[in-house]
C-alpha cells in the first residue's frame, strides 16, 4: 500500500515508465533487433536534452511567466564562438570551454538586466535578447562549420561498455544539481519563489538575487550544451539550436516539473529526455513520414501537458 | 487636469513615432525608396506579417501568447498551395477545420487552466507535420486569384494629383481599420478586451469567459489563416516552415505597437504600424548595408529599444 | 412603521461561519423603500460578509432571504439579485481598468449594444455622474485606468446607480467614501438623500461615523456577528455610537498596572518607522522587550509601515530603521505566509535556513530536529512534521508561522495581525509564547485589529489614513480612547 503511494506520488517515474514503453514498442517492431544501439543513441542524444533542461527547469521552478526563450540562441552563439576560439586545436580545449561559458554568462547577465531595467515579462525579455544572441551567432560563426579540437570530439562521442561517456558526467551534473535544488540554501529559495514570491520575500529571501542567478545559470548550461553538441555533431552550425526550444520547455513539463512553479522534479528530465528522443526513433523506425513524425510529436506533448497540467493551477 | 498627461500621448505615438524616424532615415539613405514603387517593394511583406501580429494581438489580449502562429502561417500556405489550388472545397475545409482547431485550443486551455506557451508550442509541432504532410517538398503553386489580388495596383486617385497609394499600404490600413473597429469599436469587443483586463469583474457582470476565450482563439486563427493566404500570394510556391519566423515576428509587432504582454492592453492600429516597422527594419538595414546576418538582431534591438524608451515613458508617469 | 412601506430585503436569522469564526451569528435585517440605513461596528463585527450576502456572493449556512414577500433562500445569486434591482459597490474596485467609462458601462448592462452603443453608454454614465457629482472632470471616453482612485470610485458607485432595464431598488455601499475627499463625499450623501427620498433604498456602511449619523434614517450597530443596537439615527450621537460598538472596557487593576510600569527609555529604540505621511513628529517606537501594539482600522497603513521595517534590514530606508534582525509573520496566511507544497517542518525552517547548514549543504537532521523541537513549544497538531501544511487547520498554520519567525535569530518580530480566524484555545497560547519570548528580550510589533489583543501590549499606536493619530501608553489604554481615535472626525 504505501509502496503505491509511493510511486504514485514521484510524478517522473511516469516519463521513464513511458520511455521505456516507447523502447519495447520500437524494438518489438524491429524484432529485437538494435535494442542496445538504440539505447546508446537514446542516451547520446538525451544527455543534450538533459543540460538545456536544468537551466530550464530552474528557471520554470521561479513560477509562472519565468521561462527562458533565449536558449537556442544561446546554444547557437557559444557553439561557434568556442569551436572559433579552438580552432582545431587540442591545446585550446579548456580555454574554448571558458570562452562558451562567458557567453553563456554575458547572455544570462543580460536576459535578466531587461527583465529587471524594462520591467518586461521574462519571455518578452528572452525573446528580445535571443534575437540579438542569433544574430550576433550568425555574424560571427559566418555560417562556417569549423571542426572540433579532436579531443574534444573524441569525448562526447567515447563510449565504456555501450554507455555514453558524456551521459555519465552528464549524469553526475544531474545529481549535483539535484544536492543543489533540495540541499542549498539557492536551491531553496528556487523552490520558495516558485510556490509563492511573496511570502519568500516576506520570509527573508532575496528574492532578485536568486532569479538573477537563475537566468545566469539557464544560459550557463545552454551555453555548456553548445560547446558540448558542436564537439559532438563535428562543429557548430547555425541551426543546431532550433530543436532546443521546444525541448528544453518539453522535458521539464514531461518530467513532472508544475509549470505553476515551485514543484522540480530532476530525475524525470532523463525520463522525459529518453521518452523524446525514442518517440523521435520510434516514429523513425515505423518509417512515418516527416509530417507524421512531427504530428505525432506535438500531438504527444499536448497529451502529457493536458494530462498532466489539470492539476489545479495555483496563482 | 482632464487633457491628456504628455506621458501618455507620448506612449501613444511611440509606436508611429519609431516607424516615422525609421522612413526618415530610409528616405536620407536612399530617396528612390521613398516612392509607390518603393513602397510596394518594401512593404510587400508587411501585409501577411501585419495579418499574424493581429492574430497574435488578439490572443494576448486574453492574456495567453501563441507561440504556434508560424507554423499555423505556414500551414495556411501549404494547404493554399495544394488543395485550395486544386479542390477549392476540400482546401477550404481544411482552412475552415483550423480555425475550429484554434478555438478548441482556447477552450482547453481556459477550461483546463493550461499554460498556453506549452499548449502552442506542441500545436507549432502539429501544424508543421500536418504542412509537411500536405506538401512534403517544397513546391505547389498559389491560385491565381490570390497572387492577382497580391499584386492589384490601386488607381490614382485623381482628386490627390494623380496620387497612386502603394497596395500593402492601402492594405495595411483596411487590416488596421477592420481589427480597429472590431475590437475597440463594437460593444463585445469591449467585454473581450475586458476579460483581459479584469476577468473577475467580467465574469461577475454575468458574461462567459469561455465564450471570450474561445472567441479571440478563433479570430487568432481567422486571422493566421489570412496571414498565410496573403503570403502565398506574394511568393510563388510554397514551403512548410516559410513562416517560421512569424511567431517571433507577431509577438514583437505587437509589443512594439504599445501592446502589453497582460492586462488586455491592446491596440490594433498600433499592431500593424509594429508589424511594419519590423518590416521596414530589415529594408533600412540592407540600405544601411548592414549583412543580413545582423537583420533579426537588429529587429531584436530595436524591440529592446522601444521597450526601454517604454520604461522610461512610464517613470515618467509614475511620479504623478 | 410596518405595513406602510414594504421590505425590500428581510433576512432572519442569518448566520455563517468561516471554519471557527462565527462571521455571522443569527443576524435580522430590514431593509424598506425609502430608506437609508447605515450599518457600522469595530473590524470583524461582521459588516462584510452580511453584505456579501445581501449581493449573493456568499450563502449563509442558516436563516432566510426575503426578496419583496419572495422567499429567495437557498436560491439567491448575483444575478438574481441584479434581477431584483439590487446592487452592491464592493469595497475592491470592479471596473476593467483597461477599458474606458462608457465600455464599463457596457459590462454591467449588456442591454447596451447595437449602433451608437458607445454614445448611449457614455451618456447613460456621465448623466449618471453629472446627478450625483456635479463638476466630476470625467469624460466617457476616458480610460478608467488614467483615472485617479477617487474618480474610479466615483465611476463605480455612478454605474451602480444606472438604470437600463431594471429599475434600482436597492444599492449597497460599502465604504464608498473610503478614497473621496470631503466635497464629494458630501456630494454622495446629498444624492443618497435624494436617491431614498423618490423611494430608493441604500444600505451604507462606512467608518466615518458622521456620514452615518448624517445619511442614514436607522443606524445598525454590529459587533461579533451579531446586531447589537438598531435606532433611528437622530436618537445616537457619536459617543453612543462608539460605546454601542465597544464592548464594556474593562478597567485595570492597580496590581496589574503597576506590573506593567513602562520599559520605555531604556537605552536605544530596536526599532522606529514613521509614514511618509505622517505630518507631525510622532513616531514609532519599539525597544528591546517591548511588545508594541498598532491598532485602528484596517488598511490604514499599519501593514505598510511593517513591510518598511522588514525591508529596511535589506535595504536602506529613510523612513524605518531596525538595530537587529527582522522576521515577519503574515496575517494574510494564504498569500504571504504559507508555501503550499512543502511540509510543516520545511514551512518552519525556511526562516532560520542558514543556521541549518553544514558546510554548503542544509543537515536534514538539523531541519528535522528544529521541526521536532517546534511542535512540541507551541503544540502544533499533527502526527507528523513531515505533513503537507495545508493538513493543517488555519489556527495550526497560523502557529506555523510563529514558530517560523520565532525559530528564527530575528531580535524583532513584526506580526501583521495574524490572528484573524484563528480559534480562542489558539489565540490563549499564542499569547503565552509571545509574553514569554518579550520577558527574554525579543521584541514585537504588532498589528492587530482585534480590541482585546491590544491588551497584550506594553505600548500603542493608533493609525489613520496611513498616519499616526494616537500614541498610548499601556495605563492609559482604553478601548474608548483607541475607537474615538480610529474613527475621524469628519464632516
Amino acid at each position: 500500500m504505501t509502496m503505491l503511494r509511493r510511486i504514485a506520488d514521484k510524478p517522473w517515474l511516469w516519463s521513464f515508465v513511458a520511455a521505456f514503453a516507447t523502447w519495447l514498442a520500437t524494438i518489438a517492431f524491429t524484432g529485437g533487433q538494435g535494442g542496445e544501439q538504440l539505447l546508446t543513441a537514446a542516451f547520446t542524444f538525451a544527455t543534450f536534452f538533459v543540460i538545456v533542461g536544468i537551466g530550464q527547469m530552474f528557471v520554470i521552478t521561479l513560477g509562472p511567466g519565468n521561462v527562458d526563450l533565449s536558449i537556442p540562441a544561446t546554444i547557437t552563439l557559444a557553439g561557434s564562438v568556442a569551436m572559433k576560439v579552438a580552432d582545431t586545436q587540442d591545446s585550446m580545449i579548456l580555454l574554448s570551454l571558458v570562452a562558451a561559458l562567458a557567453c553563456g554568462l554575458a547572455v544570462g547577465v543580460f536576459n535578466y538586466a531587461l527583465i529587471l531595467i524594462l520591467r518586461i515579462p521574462p519571455i518578452i525579455a528572452t525573446l528580445s535578447s535571443s534575437f540579438v544572441v542569433l544574430s550576433t551567432a550568425i555574424a560571427y560563426g559566418r555560417g562556417l562549420r569549423i571542426k572540433p579540437p579532436p579531443m574534444l570530439a573524441d569525448f562526447t562521442t567515447a563510449q565504456v561498455a555501450g554507455v555514453p561517456v558524456l551521459a555519465i558526467c552528464v549524469a553526475f551534473l544531474a545529481a549535483v544539481m539535484g544536492v543543489v535544488l533540495h540541499r542549498t540554501v539557492y536551491g531553496r529559495s528556487v523552490i520558495a519563489i516558485g510556490q509563492n514570491q511573496r511570502a519568500a520575500a516576506l520570509a527573508g529571501i532575496k528574492v532578485e538575487r536568486i532569479r538573477f542567478m537563475t537566468y545566469v545559470l539557464s544560459a550557463m548550461l545552454a551555453a555548456l550544451c553548445g560547446y558540448l553538441f558542436s564537439g559532438f555533431s563535428g562543429g557548430s552550425s547555425l541551426s543546431m539550436g532550433e530543436q532546443y526550444l521546444l525541448a528544453s520547455i518539453a522535458v521539464v513539463v514531461i518530467g513532472g516539473t508544475s509549470v505553476a512553479g515551485g514543484n522540480a522534479n530532476l530525475p524525470g528530465l532523463w525520463g522525459a529526455a529518453l521518452f523524446l528522443f525514442l518517440v523521435q526513433s520510434m516514429l523513425n523506425t515505423y518509417q512515418l513520414s516527416a509530417g507524421l513524425r512531427y504530428l505525432a510529436t506535438g500531438l504527444i506533448i499536448i497529451a502529457v501537458i493536458v494530462l498532466a497540467g489539470g492539476e489545479k493551477a495555483r496563482r | 487636469m482632464t487633457a491628456v498627461s504628455p506621458a501618455r500621448f507620448l506612449r501613444a505615438i511611440l509606436p508611429a513615432l519609431s516607424l516615422a524616424i525609421l522612413l526618415i532615415a530610409v528616405y536620407h539613405l536612399n530617396p528612390r525608396a521613398i516612392s509607390p514603387l518603393g513602397f510596394q517593394l518594401m512593404f510587400n511583406l508587411a501585409i501577411p506579417i501585419a495579418l499574424a501580429t493581429i492574430a497574435q494581438m488578439c490572443v494576448i489580449t486574453v492574456n495567453d501568447l501563441d507561440l504556434s502562429i508560424g507554423a499555423y502561417v505556414g500551414f495556411v500556405v501549404c494547404i493554399a498551395a495544394t488543395w485550395l489550388q486544386e479542390i477549392p472545397v476540400l482546401g477550404l475545409l481544411a482552412l475552415i477545420g483550423g480555425i475550429l482547431v484554434y478555438m478548441l485550443l482556447g477552450a482547453l486551455i481556459h477550461l483546463r487552466k493550461l499554460p498556453s506557451i506549452v499548449v502552442t508550442l506542441g500545436m507549432s509541432f502539429v501544424w508543421l507535420g500536418l504542412a509537411i504532410l500536405v506538401l512534403p517538398t517544397p513546391g505547389g503553386q498559389s491560385p491565381g486569384w490570390l497572387a492577382a489580388l497580391m499584386k492589384y495596383k490601386p488607381p490614382p486617385i485623381p482628386f490627390l494629383g494623380g496620387l497612386v497609394i502603394p497596395f500593402p499600404i492601402l492594405a495595411a490600413v483596411v487590416i488596421a481599420a477592420v481589427a480597429h473597429v472590431g475590437l475597440m469599436n463594437t460593444s463585445y469587443g469591449s467585454i473581450l478586451r475586458g476579460s483581459g483586463g479584469n476577468p473577475k469583474a467580467i465574469e461577475r457582470a454575468g458574461w462567459s469567459l469561455l465564450k471570450t476565450k474561445v472567441t479571440m482563439f478563433g479570430l487568432a486563427g481567422f486571422f493566421g489563416m489570412l496571414a498565410g493566404l496573403a503570403l502565398i500570394g506574394l511568393t510563388t510556391s510554397a514551403q512548410a516552415n516559410v513562416a517560421e519566423r512569424y511567431t517571433l515576428l507577431s509577438i514583437a509587432g505587437v509589443i512594439l505597437g504599445g501592446g502589453s504582454f497582460v492586462g488586455g492592453r491592446v491596440s490594433p492600429v498600433g499592431a500593424v504600424i509594429g508589424a511594419m516597422t519590423l518590416t521596414l527594419a530589415a529594408s533600412f538595414l540592407a540600405f544601411m548595408r548592414i549583412p543580413p546576418d545582423w537583420q533579426i538582431g537588429a529587429q531584436g534591438a530595436i524591440l529592446i529599444i522601444v521597450l526601454a524608451l517604454r520604461a522610461i515613458i512610464d517613470r515618467l508617469e509614475k511620479p504623478i | 412603521m410596518n405595513g406602510k412601506t414594504e421590505a425590500i430585503v428581510r433576512l432572519d436569522g442569518v448566520e455563517k461561519s468561516f471554519g471557527a469564526v462565527h462571521a455571522l451569528a443569527g443576524v435580522d435585517l430590514v431593509c424598506r423603500a425609502g430608506e437609508c440605513v447605515g450599518l457600522v461596528g469595530h473590524n470583524g463585527a461582521g459588516k462584510s460578509t452580511l453584505m456579501h450576502v445581501l449581493a449573493g456572493t456568499l450563502a449563509p449556512d442558516r436563516g432566510t432571504i426575503t426578496v419583496e414577500a419572495d422567499n429567495l433562500t437557498g436560491s439567491y445569486s448575483v444575478s438574481l439579485a441584479q434581477q431584483r434591482g439590487i446592487r452592491c459597490v464592493f469595497q475592491e474596485l470592479s471596473l476593467c481598468p483597461n477599458l474606458t467609462v462608457a465600455e464599463n458601462a457596457h459590462v454591467f448592462h449588456g442591454s447596451l449594444r447595437g449602433w451608437g452603443w458607445r454614445k448611449r453608454s457614455g451618456e447613460l454614465i456621465i448623466r449618471k455622474l453629472d446627478e450625483i457629482f456635479p463638476g466630476h472632470g470625467i469624460k466617457a471616453g476616458d480610460n478608467v485606468g488614467d483615472l485617479s482612485i477617487a474618480r474610479r470610485q466615483m465611476v463605480e458607485i455612478a454605474r451602480a446607480f444606472t438604470v437600463t432595464d431594471i429599475p434600482v431598488k436597492l444599492v449597497i455601499l460599502d465604504e464608498p467614501t473610503s478614497s473621496l475627499d470631503a466635497v464629494v463625499a458630501g456630494q454622495l450623501l446629498d444624492f443618497v438623500r435624494r436617491f431614498v427620498a423618490a423611494g430608493g433604498s441604500c444600505i451604507l456602511i462606512s467608518h466615518l461615523l458622521g456620514e452615518i449619523l448624517k445619511a442614514s434614517d436607522r443606524i445598525i450597530v454590529m459587533r461579533d456577528g451579531k446586531v447589537v443596537a438598531e435606532r433611528p439615527a437622530r436618537e445616537f450621537t457619536r459617543d453612543s455610537l462608539v460605546a454601542a460598538m465597544g464592548s464594556v472596557a474593562k478597567a485595570l487593576s492597580a496590581e496589574d498596572a503597576a506590573k506593567l510600569a513602562s520599559k520605555r527609555h531604556t537605552g536605544e529604540p530596536m526599532a522606529r518607522a514613521r509614514s511618509g505621511r505622517q505630518g507631525d513628529e510622532k513616531e514609532l517606537r519599539a525597544y528591546r522587550g517591548e511588545v508594541v501594539g498598532l491598532a485602528g482600522l484596517g488598511g490604514q497603513g499599519q501593514t505598510e509601515i511593517l513591510r518598511s521595517l522588514f525591508f529596511s534590514a535589506q535595504r536602506r530606508n529613510r523612513n524605518a530603521s531596525v538595530a537587529a534582525p527582522v522576521a515577519l509573520v503574515a496575517g494574510d496566511r494564504q498569500n504571504d505566509g504559507i508555501f503550499p507544497l512543502w511540509s510543516i517542518g520545511r514551512n518552519i525552517g525556511i526562516g532560520s535556513i542558514r543556521r541549518m547548514l553544514k558546510g554548503w549543504l542544509i543537515d536534514p537532521a538539523r531541519e528535522d530536529e528544529m521541526a521536532e523541537n517546534w511542535r512540541k513549544r507551541i503544540a502544533i497538531r499533527t502526527p507528523d512534521m513531515k505533513n503537507n501544511i495545508l493538513s493543517l487547520s488555519g489556527g495550526n498554520q497560523q502557529k506555523a508561522l510563529f514558530a517560523r519567525a520565532l525559530g528564527s535569530d530575528a531580535k524583532i518580530v513584526l506580526m501583521d495581525d495574524p490572528m484573524r480566524g484563528v480559534d480562542i484555545g489558539t489565540k490563549q497560547e499564542v499569547y503565552g509564547i509571545i509574553r514569554a519570548e518579550a520577558e527574554s528580550g525579543r521584541t514585537f510589533i504588532w498589528y492587530t485589529t482585534e480590541m482585546d489583543e491590544l491588551k497584550n501590549c506594553d505600548h500603542v499606536y493608533v493609525f489613520r489614513n496611513g498616519c499616526i493619530v494616537a500614541d498610548l501608553a499601556r495605563d492609559e489604554l482604553t478601548e474608548e480612547k483607541v475607537l474615538h481615535s480610529s474613527f475621524a472626525e469628519a464632516l
